[in-house]
């Protein structure tokens, strides 16, 4: 096992090196295909290495395989919020594009860029096929969401949580314990029995705490509250 | 010996990989050994003229005319009409010439600018408004027969011709050969000329043009003659993607200006305080200042291709935030700020796209008047206004309202107050606006994979620009909802849930997604992957319920 991982270290540095050094070359074309499923396998990402595929695939159209492609994009989504998947839209040709699998991953890309987690659920759990073969995908886009809510929010309801990271029940219950302990939760109780999640103080969800950006933006802009009267 | 002018065998076109570029060894590198290497006695550089280079303080009352590029529209086939006759050599172009080389080899490079950027400019004012220059052929006996002279002469003659009239198909093949044979010989490092940064940025600059205008060149098919597709089967490895890249890439490595920048910042090296000109020692500044200008080839490049995350890497060694060698001609300071904001557009960092522009705009408002007289006038006149137009994108996507200096921000007004109000309601007319800006405004994307040469032949050179305009509507369809809010926000120092979501129409649940979208598009992330705030006015929620 430590030698194939010795093995598979040593092949993904290869791979970094031919995209630093020797980028615009067909012949390292199967071998940035065969990162893409290490990557997969070992949960791990390159945007550089694949983008270089992507630029490969567009000098070479004959050569281009959708599978690889679908793994790459939702590797992307995976990224999220960095915009890695526009980035790989940018350039994959139309036609390629209008391929159902690829078309899915868009419309999954507009439910999480518009923060509509409930649909995006329901999409996934419905292309659960397509997106079962890059593991890790379910727990990287719950980080993402947790992500925007905290920018957002200072005090969020279980509710919005629990829609938004598709966890509910006793799963919930444990999710947020453990970031109770781990992350600087609090566990606070709402009126009419509700839970209320208080997320960490951060620069973005209180004004307060934003430091001074070069551009001097002036802190009074930045201090439109929103507390939520009952 | 064999001329650069004449088109070779097709089997002399092999798709040029990096190493092929960086090891190069054919016959013309043994020729140029022979060529423009003065001995040790030559005269070095006029010391006491500062800044040769540069194009500002340059004054010539002659010049009168500006000339812009003609319109794709053929003109004919080049150089058949009204007589020209490649072989005429007026005696002024025998000065011309005689003259050039004598100053590139004695390396008077204040001399050598003056006659590229002015005289030549003049002559073909007077005489090649219409016509090509010379062959160089005909010009070669004046000159020694000095190979890189001549492929510095067929450079220019090319560019001419591309300025002022319409290259035929194989015009384009010949000006291709002559790039490899010029690139090849400055890679190999037997050059010793110093050369006018203005004249080596124009290199880099045309080699990408003439790449881009291949591009689209080869995707319209539908009205070739059979000849011109016979051509392209033929030379189907000229302007091929692999070989413009992999010669940029070369001549980075082969520079080695990386390592030169890395050194310059901790002071083991000077390089921008001389303009990359070498004062004692007397070296060729050739491959180098070629190595530093090919980083914004890359990267424009790139963003001729969609790879915008890439091509900022590329311009990465190079650091905007300082005056370094890229603005030292105005072409090469425009060209890099123009690509690096439509990268950092497209990559949503609307606040570093704005910073750029403003500041691009500002320098061009306050010396363009030093340029009128400069054949680049036009392009810094077009580029001005689409970067306007850029900037005028993102302040609707990303209101701002202290990085606009205000001179700047009224130009902004007056061409385009009435298309920002559109842009911002988001209406139906509001995306026209957008449509409208963005073409205007945009690289001339490219499909850079080779014609399928069969039936049925069509044009496809706006595929790829379509798909970029595309995609770039849908990323402002998705913030759409969110000038709604930001007129709310900026309103009511605290609101509920309940009354926002009736003031904009939406349900509760809606509001919530649209005030996370909010967040999200407002936060970009950086190339460290930081979180970098975008928004004027931001917000928080904090739910009793």
């Amino acid at each position: 096992m430590g030698r194939d991982q010795q093995q598979q270290q040593q092949a993904a540095y290869t791979v970094e090196q031919l995209v630093a050094v020797n980028p615009y070359n067909p012949d390292i074309l199967t071998d940035l295909e065969n990162y893409v499923n290490e990557q997969v396998s070992s949960q791990t990402y390159s945007l550089d290495a694949n983008l270089c595929l992507l630029r490969l695939y567009q000098f070479e159209p004959g050569r281009i395989s959708i599978p690889i492609v679908v793994r790459i994009l939702i590797k992307a989504l995976m990224a999220m919020p960095a915009p890695d998947f526009s980035l790989c839209l940018f350039l994959i040709p139309e036609q390629v594009q209008m391929e159902e699998q690829i078309k899915t991953l868009i419309v999954l890309s507009h439910y999480l860029e518009t923060a509509r987690f409930r649909q995006f659920w329901e999409e996934a759990a419905k292309n659960r096929s397509t997106l079962e073969v890059v593991p890790g995908f379910e727990q990287a886009i719950q980080a993402y969401a947790i992500h925007v809510l905290s920018l957002t929010y200072q005090k969020v309801p279980r509710p919005v949580i629990a829609e938004a990271i598709n966890i509910e029940g006793l799963s919930l219950d444990k999710f947020l314990e453990y970031h109770v302990a781990n992350s600087g939760w609090v566990l606070e109780k709402g009126h009419s029995r509700s839970q209320l999640m208080v997320l960490p103080r951060n620069e973005f969800n209180h004004p307060e705490l934003k430091k001074n950006t070069v551009d001097g933006m002036p802190f009074e802009h930045v201090t439109r509250i929103f507390p939520i009267l009952s | 010996m064999s001329h650069p002018g004449r088109v070779h065998n097709p089997s002399r076109y092999v798709v040029p990989s990096l190493d092929e570029v960086l090891s190069f060894t054919g016959s013309a590198v043994a020729e140029a050994a022979q060529s423009l290497i003065p001995s040790a006695s030559e005269t070095l550089i006029d010391r006491s003229v500062a800044r040769m280079a540069s194009s500002y303080d340059y004054d010539d009352a002659s010049l009168d005319s500006r000339y812009p590029r003609p319109p794709s529209a053929g003109q004919g086939s080049a150089g058949t009409d009204q007589g020209y006759d490649p072989n005429f050599v007026p005696d002024s172009v025998k000065t011309f010439v005689v003259h050039l080389y004598r100053h590139i080899r004695e390396k008077n490079v204040y001399e050598i600018h003056q006659m590229y950027d002015g005289s030549f400019q003049r002559l073909s004012d007077r005489m090649f408004r219409e016509c090509p220059w010379p062959s160089v052929e005909a010009i070669a006996p004046y000159v020694d027969n000095d190979h890189v002279f001549c492929l510095l002469y067929r450079e220019m003659w090319f560019r001419h011709l591309y300025a002022r009239l319409s290259p035929t198909g194989r015009q384009r093949v010949e000006s291709w050969d002559n790039y490899c044979s010029l690139f090849s010989v400055v890679l190999h490092g037997v050059v010793n000329m110093q050369l006018p940064n203005q004249w080596l940025w124009d290199m880099v600059d045309e080699f990408v043009y003439q790449f881009q205008s291949y591009c689209q060149y080869r995707a319209k098919l539908k009205n070739k003659t059979e000849e011109e597709l016979q051509l392209l089967r033929q030379y189907d490895q000229a302007w091929n993607v692999y070989g413009v890249l992999n010669y940029l890439q070369a001549l980075v490595e082969k520079s080695a200006i990386t390592d030169v920048l890395e050194r310059e910042k901790e002071g083991l090296e000077q390089f921008t305080a001389t303009d990359g000109y070498d004062y004692e020692g007397g070296t060729s500044n050739v491959l180098k200042m070629l190595g530093y200008y090919s980083m914004i080839g890359l990267l424009r490049v790139h963003c001729l291709l969609g790879d915008y995350h890439t091509g900022l890497k590329c311009l990465a060694p190079i650091d905007i935030s300082q005056q370094g060698v890229y603005n030292v001609v105005i072409g090469s300071h425009i060209s890099t700020i123009y690509h690096y904001g439509f990268a950092n557009l497209m990559l949503r960092r609307y606040v570093e796209a704005i910073r750029e522009f403003n500041k691009i705009l500002l320098y061009i408002l306050k010396y363009k008047q030093y340029h009128q007289k400069s054949p680049q006038y036009d392009q810094i006149l077009k580029k001005n206004e689409q970067m306007y137009a850029l900037l005028a994108i993102c302040l609707s996507l990303c209101p701002q309202n202290n990085l606009v200096e205000e001179n700047v921000n009224s130009q902004l007004r007056d061409k385009y107050n009435e298309k920002m109000t559109k842009m911002l309601r988001y209406d139906d007319e509001a995306y026209a606006v957008y449509d409208e800006l963005f073409t205007y405004a945009c690289p001339k994307f490219i499909t850079p994979s080779a014609p399928v040469l069969e039936e049925p032949l069509t044009n496809y050179n706006q595929d790829a620009y379509r798909l970029q305009l595309k995609l770039f509507l849908y990323e402002v369809k998705q913030q759409q909802l969110l000038s709604g809010v930001r007129s709310f926000l900026k309103l009511y120092s605290t609101i509920s849930i309940g009354k926002l979501a009736a003031y904009m129409e939406v349900d509760e649940p809606t509001l919530r997604t649209i005030l996370m979208t909010y967040k999200h598009k407002m936060h970009a992330i950086d190339g460290d992957g930081k979180i970098i705030p975008n928004a004027d006015v931001d917000f928080y929620i904090s739910e009793n319920l």
